[in-house]
């Protein structure tokens, strides 16, 4: 008996083996788009969450009062069909949409909208415990929202604040259902219910969300049947699971395997700008960059084109000034990089007596929006050593790095990497640059750059409502902050995704959202 | 026996509180905390202030850890400040996970260490003997990430026969064929770094007992070799083994850390490094209390095995 088991088990093995592996791996069924995403999201109740990672599902299940224009971002209706601004820029009254309701059955009106940013805004609100919000800070100048009938609605706020609309357009702006927060309570992040072009289906921890087509939406019921979000941490395995046929699309590819994914016909490589800056900070308090002319040296220094187009592989474009091109209304085509000019540099750095300066240079080692933060530093430090600069270089990881930086670089360093993502031009500027906004002040100048005339600019630019006056003004603040160099400017990340070539339509927004209800899948 | 396992469960108490503490404090201290994970380059003053108070962060140290463990006392594991859920649903769903790859990975472990070891010893010095120490060597040697990755990219990528990540298929899928078409990377990955240990251990014991007097006198009563080797050398063999078998549970489960990363899987590894780096205190403590008590009863269990088979070790 043993001998014949002997002879019939590696053929029994051989049979489990097959059984096993035989179905060749299928491709992801038509209509059903699965996306390879960076990481399980936190939450998917949008006042809650602050990932850009959570809000490309967030903006697929639920609508704001106004979105972006798809590929810009200029403000269009959504919940909202019209509103109106009153002179003084207190008052927004917007006009809701009809029959509009959420997934859960509920109607979308006026009190819907007050109760959601009650709910963020008002400690004292009944649901404020589902918190906490912390990015309800976008809306901390509204002073009240109020119902004027069943489909319009009123804000005011304490003082003109024009980038509201834009906040409004955020992924922190959407609209939950209350009926849902209600129910659910604290737990309602795993239960999200939205009026969005999809609705929520499942999730699985760590494994997926899964949404389906609301074949009721307001703008038209989405051409995918559903949409499955996997995560998956590891970049190499994310490449692999697009090359096995695991996924359809893939956020986020490294640098390295942009160009493999471009050569190969099943594949189509998608890119966009975004509203990301990514810069060196100058400690213009004490030390050598107190000066002007070592700051505009260091820019001079550093080989910003090599930067981009070696170590991050052509995945961003060299950066001048605070304001990223993706706000185009806003950014000014007059102010042009600076070039790589070593020789212009020491010249610079000769006048300033600032020669063979030694420099602590603060690295991070990841961290949201960081790109490739160590191996970008270590070719920063060499520049700068051709130029006769010291530079020393400490390494943190994220959230260390950030509790150092942010209470300011005073006695800790000479430069710092930073980067940022926003959804308004005055945002990185009115929090980084202003005088107003050392960190004493509770601001993030941590590099303690001040010009009176820039941040004259910048409050001025927050009461105007008229986007092109407003535009005006901050193609000032680029040109003057271009030249005081309080940054090392950079980069701006070109946002990529790989898709595959059975998936049509598929648009990455300047605003870092995912934006599906258009997307087709064959 | 009774009483042993009572004293080394009581005695497993103390160990765990401390571990606790630990944590506690290693998280307390290095710098950085949730408010800020969550603000991100948002984190003003003023805004962490505000976070920390919704999450009670803003109470002292000792107070904070005092309500932790009266809440645990209550079966109550807190809230996950990042995920905004309970610790212990997101634990437990995270456990089965990491059980079932880790579970798989050491059946696999001793089922082929301890048969290589074997083979190995019985022909010491034979052709036999030396190709396997040859891949033993290999197998301890080889970064388990990095072997991970290579099977991807032949089993998945190249000839597209097995998934390249996850638990389940995201559609369809779903029941023991498609897990065990999920397990068969990381399951083997995890497994090859231990197999080579029980190998190595396994020979060395088995070499050991070869040698000794009674096997000599089994082969003498005239027994057949596979009764010498299996049903002497190696029973006398296990006792030895077994610790093996025991530590070897604890790198399994150390180890799914980073397999799990790789491989996607959706268990309790990958969420303890995101939660640390997220500084999310309640849920690495939940975390680590599950993973340190498994490892306290794996451990427990290993030794009343050996108690089991060797009466020497009884008293």
């Amino acid at each position: 008996m043993i001998r014949k088991w002997k002879g019939i088990a590696p053929l029994l093995l051989a049979a489990t083996a097959l059984a096993l592996v035989s179905p060749a791996m299928a491709q992801t069924p038509p209509n059903i788009l699965v996306i390879g995403q960076i990481a399980e999201p936190a939450s998917l109740d949008p006042h809650v969450s602050t990932a850009a990672n959570d809000f490309r599902i967030a903006v697929n299940l639920y609508d704001g009062l106004v979105r972006n224009k798809p590929g810009t971002l200029e403000i269009e209706p959504a919940l909202a069909t019209d509103w109106t601004i009153s002179e003084d820029g207190l008052e927004y009254t917007f006009n809701l949409r009809k029959d509009v309701k959420f997934h859960d059955g509920t109607p979308f009106n006026a009190e819907a909208v007050k109760f959601n940013f009650d709910r963020m805004l008002k400690e004292d609100s009944p649901y404020a415990s589902t918190g906490p919000f912390p990015l309800a800070f976008f809306f901390s100048s509204v002073k009240d929202v109020s119902v004027v009938d069943d489909l319009t609605v009123k804000f005011t706020l304490n003082e003109p604040f024009a980038p509201f609309m834009s906040n409004l357009a955020s992924p922190t702006g959407l609209i939950v259902s209350p009926a849902a927060v209600e129910k659910y309570g604290k737990d309602y992040g795993r239960h999200p219910v939205g009026t969005g072009p999809f609705k929520f289906e499942e999730w699985q921890s760590n494994t997926s969300v899964v949404a389906s087509r609301n074949d009721a939406y307001w703008d038209g019921a989405p051409e995918l049947e559903a949409v499955i979000f996997r995560p998956i941490t590891d970049a190499n395995t994310r490449v692999a699971e697009m090359l096995s046929g695991g996924i359809d699309v893939l956020l986020e590819t490294p640098p390295d395997n942009v160009a493999q994914f471009r050569n190969d016909g099943n594949y189509h490589v998608v890119e966009a700008v975004g509203p990301h800056v990514w810069y060196v900070m100058l400690n213009a308090k004490d030390g050598p960059f107190a000066d002007k002319r070592v700051r505009q040296a260091v820019n001079y220094a550093v080989n910003k084109e090599s930067l981009v187009n070696d170590v991050l592989q052509g995945t961003a474009d060299v950066s001048s000034g605070p304001i990223p091109p993706a706000f185009n209304w806003a950014y000014n085509q007059d102010v042009a990089p600076y070039p790589y000019d070593p020789a212009k540099a020491k010249e610079l750095l000769a006048e300033a007596g600032a020669e063979g300066a030694k420099l602590t240079f603060l690295v991070t080692e990841g961290g949201s929006g960081m790109l490739d933060p160590v191996p970008m530093g270590t070719a920063i430090q060499a520049d700068l050593a051709a130029v006769g600069l010291d530079v020393e270089i400490k390494t943190y990881e994220w959230n260390t790095f950030l509790s150092e930086v942010n209470p300011g670089l005073e006695g800790k360093g000479d430069m710092a990497e930073m980067a940022w993502m926003t959804s308004d031009p005055d945002t990185l500027p009115f929090l980084t640059l202003r005088t107003a906004a050392w960190p004493a002040e509770g601001g993030f100048n941590s590099s303690y750059y001040s010009n009176p005339e820039v941040d004259d600019l910048l409050n001025k630019a927050r009461l105007s409502t008229d986007p092109q006056e407003r535009g005006a003004l901050y193609k000032q603040v680029q040109a003057i902050t271009h030249d005081d160099a309080p940054w090392l400017f950079v980069a701006n990340w070109k946002q990529n995704a790989v898709v595959a070539s059975s998936v049509g339509n598929f648009e990455l927004q300047p605003d870092f959202s995912l934006v599906l209800r258009d997307v087709t899948k064959q | 026996m009774t009483a042993y396992i009572g004293k080394r469960l009581l005695a497993a108490i103390p160990v765990i509180l401390g571990l606790s503490i630990i944590v506690f404090l290693v998280m307390k201290l290095i710098p950085g905390d949730p408010a800020q994970a969550l603000l991100g380059s948002y984190a003003t003053p003023e805004n962490v202030e505000r976070i920390n108070r919704a999450l009670g962060l803003d109470r002292s140290w000792p107070e904070q850890y005092v309500i932790w463990i009266g809440n645990l006392l209550h079966g109550d594991f807190g809230r996950s400040y990042i995920l905004n859920r309970p610790v212990l649903d997101e634990v437990l769903e995270r456990f089965g996970a990491t059980l079932i790859l880790a579970g798989a990975s050491l059946v696999l472990c001793s089922v082929l260490g301890i048969l290589a070891g074997i083979a190995s010893a019985v022909r010491q010095f034979g052709w036999t003997d030396r190709i396997i120490t040859f891949f033993v060597l290999i197998g301890i040697s080889m970064p388990a990430f990095f072997l991970g990755l290579v099977f991807i990219l032949f089993f998945a990528v190249q000839w597209r026969l097995l998934p390249a990540s996850g638990m389940y298929a995201v559609y369809g899928g779903g029941d023991l064929l498609d897990l065990l078409r999920h397990l068969i990377l990381p399951a083997t990955t995890l497994a090859i770094v231990a197999t080579g240990v029980v190998a190595r251990l396994t020979r060395a014991a088995m070499l050991e007992v070869l040698r000794q007097d009674f096997i000599r006198t089994a082969r003498a009563k005239g027994l057949t070799e596979n009764k010498v080797i299996y049903r002497h050398a190696f029973r006398a063999a296990l006792v030895s083994i077994i610790p093996v078998l025991g530590i070897q549970a604890g790198f399994v489960l150390g180890g799914a850390v980073y397999i799990e990363t790789v491989f996607q899987w959706p268990g309790l590894g990958q969420m303890l490094v995101k939660a640390v780096s997220t500084r999310d205190l309640l849920l690495v403590q939940g975390g680590v209390l599950v993973a340190a008590t498994v490892y306290v009863l794996v451990n427990l269990l290993a030794d009343v095995a050996q108690a089991m088979l060797d009466p020497r070790l009884k008293a």
